[in-house]
């Protein structure tokens, strides 16, 4: 993983949700192991006549860090989607690990996935949403222990073990029994995180997770996630409009503009001196808001 | 024509033991129509298109033709096939079948109106489809339409006379009846004082229920 000693140090305001986190108690619930890496190989994604994604190529290394940015419409969501099977791929192949996400080996070339397949692959990847989707009807702990009981096979008592620790980590241990429109936005991100990491994804999808919270709680968020990123070894795939938080989580940088990489490279490089003219375009609009 | 409260009182008894009949009818039917509508409800939004579109037009067809004649279809014609169920149970199928063609539109809008994100959360944690229906959908998706559910309950319990033509002998019929020996007024005041008070007790339990479950 490349070293990240260089990145600019943003001042870290105190955090209004909790306690700093315990990198003893992370370091037990944080997923840990053999971590894949992603590669899409000439990858097409239409809705309708729009091409989002047109022969789309790049690869993230085993435990790198990236951050997708781009105007909207640019296709980095569509990117975390196609990874968590919420649209299906039009063209191309999406490789996570050695084993194809929407195809299976068939003779010597591959086959469109059945749900077994697509199941067992979505093992490897979390993904945390910008409207958290928590499940209302559950509490917390429910929302937590129910993937872990019914997919990964824990038994109940393990998997509420399990979600401890992670409400712990993400500061609330204290609101394990409470239900999700009990809680503000930035609780409920972070038990959307937990709920994420609960899973023990190798691949973990965050989709401008602080685009909807109150500004005074985005840095909280943020500052979680940071830590969760550099005391783990998961595969990082990110979209966001906040170039600190950006600049703070990632390895590397990809600036998208209609389906296609234009510009990339380590943050301080695409945030510091972009070589591109539509980079500086996009980071000086962003800039202005 | 005068009122006869003597002749009031005694009908008491013999329309209560009615009313027990058309009770029972209307929550077995009731309980069939529910579970019949989710049914209905979920292979409707099945990516099957014949499937989905044949379920479409069963629905359709049960809700274009009066409740009135599917009881005597199935109760005077249906046993010339060979199936053949006793008036009661003819009856409960009935209004079963019947109004789980409504509530099936109901379930759907409640289905419908919950979020996108919520199907995406299930994907993402990689739930079976049993747990992404029963866990997380279809109770988001019922709280909502608790209030829609008890009407088509209250609707069905007054539907509930027509089974006095396939001789159920259910409060209506007992009426019917009893009329037809000493004078219609006070059979048919009193069921229709007794169907007030049902209904009016079961609206207040539905809105009890409807609080207890509110969205929260």
């Amino acid at each position: 993983m490349p070293s990240s000693d260089t990145m600019s140090e943003v001042p870290t305001p105190e955090d209004p949700q909790g306690a700093p986190m315990d990198k003893t108690a992370a370091d037990g619930a944080l997923p840990h192991g053999s971590t894949p890496g992603i590669r899409f190989e000439k990858v097409v994604k239409r809705f309708g006549d729009n091409i989002v994604l047109r022969e789309l190529n790049f690869t993230v290394a085993p435990g790198e860090r990236v951050t997708l940015i781009g105007p909207s419409g640019s296709g980095k969501t569509t990117i975390l989607r196609l990874l968590m099977t919420l649209e299906k791929l039009d063209d191309g192949v999406i490789w996570i690990g050695d084993r194809p996400l929407w195809h299976m080996p068939r003779g010597d070339g591959l086959a469109p996935a059945n749900e077994k397949h697509l199941h067992e692959m979505r093992k490897q990847v979390g993904m945390v949403f910008q409207q958290f989707n928590l499940f209302p009807n559950m509490n917390v702990l429910r929302n937590l222990i129910e993937g872990p009981v019914r997919v990964l096979g824990l038994s109940k008592d393990e998997a509420v073990e399990r979600a401890r620790e992670l409400l712990d980590m993400v500061g609330l241990v204290d609101k394990i029994d409470a239900h999700p429109t009990q809680l503000s936005g930035g609780q409920q991100q972070r038990v959307a995180i937990a709920r994420a990491l609960a899973m023990q994804p190798k691949v973990l999808l965050l989709d401008e997770v602080t685009s909807a919270l109150d500004p005074e709680l985005v840095v909280g968020v943020q500052d979680l996630l940071r830590d969760i990123a550099r005391a783990s070894d998961l595969t990082l795939l990110c979209v966001t409009h906040e170039m600190h938080f950006a600049k703070d989580i990632s390895d590397r940088v990809l600036m998208f503009d209609k389906g296609q990489i234009v510009e990339e490279g380590p943050p301080e490089q695409i945030f510091g001196e972009p070589t591109e003219q539509r980079t500086r375009d996009f980071l000086q609009a962003i800039l202005a808001t | 024509m005068t009122w006869d409260w003597s002749y009031a009182g005694d009908l008491v008894g013999p329309l209560l033991g009615g009313l027990r009949l058309t009770i029972a009818a209307t929550a077995l039917g009731y309980v069939l129509a529910l579970a019949l509508g989710l049914v209905w409800a979920i292979l409707r939004r099945s990516p099957n298109v014949v499937l989905n579109q044949a379920v479409r037009w069963v629905i359709e067809f049960i809700r274009s033709t009066p409740l009135l004649v599917q009881l005597v279809f199935l109760f005077y014609a249906l046993p010339t096939t060979g199936i053949q169920f006793s008036a009661f149970w003819t009856g409960v199928i009935g209004l079963g079948v019947h109004y789980s063609t409504y509530i099936s539109e109901v379930y759907r809008a409640g289905i419908e109106n919950v979020p996108r994100g919520q199907w995406e959360a299930c994907t993402a944690l990689n739930l079976p489809r049993s747990r992404v229906w029963f866990a997380v959908v279809l109770p988001q998706a019922i709280r909502k339409v608790i209030p829609t559910l008890g009407n088509y309950l209250i609707a069905l319990f007054k539907d509930s006379p027509l089974l006095l033509v396939i001789t159920v002998p259910e409060v209506m019929r007992v009426a019917y009846t009893e009329g037809g020996k000493s004078g219609f007024l006070e059979p048919f005041t009193v069921t229709a004082a007794l169907f007030v008070i049902v209904s009016v007790l079961s609206s207040i339990l539905i809105r009890r229920l409807e609080g207890r479950y509110a969205i929260i």
